[in-house]
């Protein structure tokens, strides 16, 4: 419904059945370190995020995302005005969220966030849903992390409404009712694509399905193709509840370097240099990782690095 | 306290990992929950030759789907029903939501707890903040008509089905399985050995503090023998000083 790319390959009825292969980058904007290893400043860090944004495009990457933190080690709260600045500085690559904390924020501020840089960016603006991997927004903001699912569901259900254009009437629990709301900017091309990060709970691949959202799979552990399953359950969940086609997108830790061996020795803060000033691209995150037994990648976490591809496509074992 | 350390072998594993065996003599597995865990169990326990249901708190139609595609075999139903037919009751909800669970609808039954206390993730748990008792201990504490035993907890939940090996792979990896009551450990232990795993027995869900988050095997693909061995290296958890306190701190709506 929503987040079909426009260039999918699609049946008479005008069905998405095939959707591009699209490759891209995301960062948490890690603290940058300079040359000596020395860490810089969090506008130094928030800077560099910038050039790497503009140096994907260049490159050729396809999609550039940044997940919202809060931290002293990802000090990246307001992702939507750093993809502002690259989007004023580029004019192809697909600028998005990786993820934002929907829970913690209000569903209509995060529209008119990115409904705004779609405008700036001509319509290159993306947004995943999704929960991040850490929590320091609850108690920042106020809300109680004990609410979560709650508030999850009664936002990604306000949002869908207002990815639909046109004035707004809805009610929920969690915020007071609109009844026939306009809210703006109105969106130029139609709704902008739209993705809910899953780390591997069935239950949310379900509530994509039935919202319209594209499902993307945060893979942070384990073998790639245990999640293969997933992307059967997200095909099937869309029939049940009546949606069209979506892309699935997946997520993996990667590091790039300018050799082999590089990545080993310069993984995590301090990375930084120029002489591997692509590699910093794809800094993972510097996230333990370690085996996470049962409780771990809780869904929608944060991403780096994502390939779009046809559920059609994918592998179903 | 030297005891409740020690390992001992199971006395009902050991069984081929696919050998035929009528499903008849198999025990019965009703699964609560349908998150990371919980159908990746289902799908294990099915794949082994077990009857296996599987639950929520709320319509089994809305896991129609999830147990269709990734768990097929597990019989999606309301969670008392699942409770009821279920010789093992395996509880693999979040732990976050274990305050609002229900413990008569698992009283008299073996319950296996697959959850971890993840502070960072999910948050405080008042509950679980006594670091002198192990979360099963309290968990047991509040589920106390229940048998409880701690197993699964320590693996993760992608590595469940990757990692199952028939008897005798020298690659086969050990579980622990912890509890206070011999024969539920040992008929969970035979799950365990079915399922594709060698089981290590601990006496008591206090030794089993060692299966938790920050331990010696948690997450760990250890052998037989290097799991014993990394158990009789950690480090004893002492007595608590005091007994369990009879009333649990906030969050118990009990």
């Amino acid at each position: 419904m929503t987040t079909a790319p426009s260039d999918a390959v699609r049946d008479s009825e005008g069905q998405a059945t095939e959707f591009p292969l699209v490759l891209g980058l995301d960062t948490f904007g890690d603290l940058s370190g300079d040359a000596d290893g020395r860490p810089q400043s969090h506008a130094q860090t928030i800077r560099n995020v910038v050039e790497e944004g503009v140096l994907a495009d260049q490159i050729g990457v396809d999609f550039f995302g940044i997940g919202e933190h809060h931290t002293d080690d990802f000090p990246m709260p307001a992702a939507d005005v750093v993809l502002a600045a690259i989007a004023a500085r580029t004019n192809r690559i697909r600028l998005g969220s990786a993820v934002t904390v929907l829970s913690s924020d209000d569903p209509i501020r995060v529209f008119q966030r990115y409904s705004t840089l779609n405008a700036i960016s001509g319509g290159r603006a993306e947004v995943i849903l999704g929960r991040g991997s850490s929590i320091e927004s609850f108690p920042l903001f106020g809300y109680d992390l004990a609410d979560y699912e709650d508030l999850f569901e009664e936002k990604t259900s306000l949002f869908a409404e207002l990815l639909k254009g046109g004035p707004v009437t809805w009610q929920g629990k969690t915020r007071a009712a609109l009844h026939d709301q306009d809210v703006v900017p109105h969106t130029e091309y139609g709704p902008f694509p739209t993705w809910i990060g899953v780390g591997g709970s069935p239950q949310s691949v379900i509530r994509a399905a039935r919202l319209g959202f594209s499902l993307m799979l945060a893979i942070i552990g384990g073998s790639p193709a245990r999640f293969a399953p997933f992307s059967q359950l997200f095909t099937q969940a869309l029939q049940q509840f009546g949606q069209p086609s979506l892309p699935v997108g997946v997520h993996s830790p990667g590091h790039i370097a300018a050799t082999d061996e590089r990545p080993a020795r310069s993984s995590g803060r301090g990375g930084w240099s120029s002489s591997a000033r692509s590699a910093s691209l794809a800094d993972s995150p510097s996230r333990p990782r370690s085996p996470s037994p049962s409780r771990p990648g809780r869904e929608e976490r944060s991403m780096s690095g994502r390939q779009k591809r046809s559920p059609r496509r994918s592998p179903q074992t | 306290m030297t005891a409740d350390l020690e390992t001992r072998r199971t006395t009902t594993g050991g069984r081929p990992l696919q050998e035929a065996v009528s499903p008849q003599r198999l025990l019965r597995i009703g699964v609560l929950g349908a998150g990371h865990v919980g159908p990746v169990i289902a799908r294990a326990a099915v794949t082994a030759g077990y009857q296996v249901s599987i639950a929520t708190s709320g319509d089994p139609a809305n896991i129609a789907l999830i147990a269709q595609v990734l768990a097929p075999g597990a019989e999606p139903r309301w969670a008392a029903d699942a409770v009821e037919e279920s010789d093992i009751v395996v509880l693999a909800i979040p732990l976050h939501r274990f305050a609002t669970f229900d413990p008569s609808l698992v009283a008299d039954k073996i319950v296996v707890d697959a959850m971890n206390y993840w502070p960072p993730v999910d948050g405080v748990q008042e509950m679980f903040e006594d670091r002198r008792f192990g979360t099963s201990e309290v968990v047991a504490h509040r589920l106390s008509s229940s048998r409880i035993v701690k197993t699964l907890n320590q693996i993760g939940y992608h590595d469940l089905e990757d990692q199952r090996r028939p008897v005798g792979s020298p690659d086969r990896r050990a579980l622990g399985v912890a509890g206070d009551d011999t024969a539920a450990v040992d008929a969970v232990a035979g799950v365990i050995e079915r399922i594709g795993y060698d089981a290590v027995p601990l006496d008591s869900l206090r030794a089993g503090r060692v299966l938790e988050p920050g331990g010696p095997v948690f997450g760990v693909p250890l052998r037989r023998a290097e799991f014993e061995a990394a158990v009789r290296a950690a480090p004893r958890s002492p007595a608590p000083a005091q007994p369990f306190p009879m009333t649990l701190p906030t969050g118990d709506p009990t």
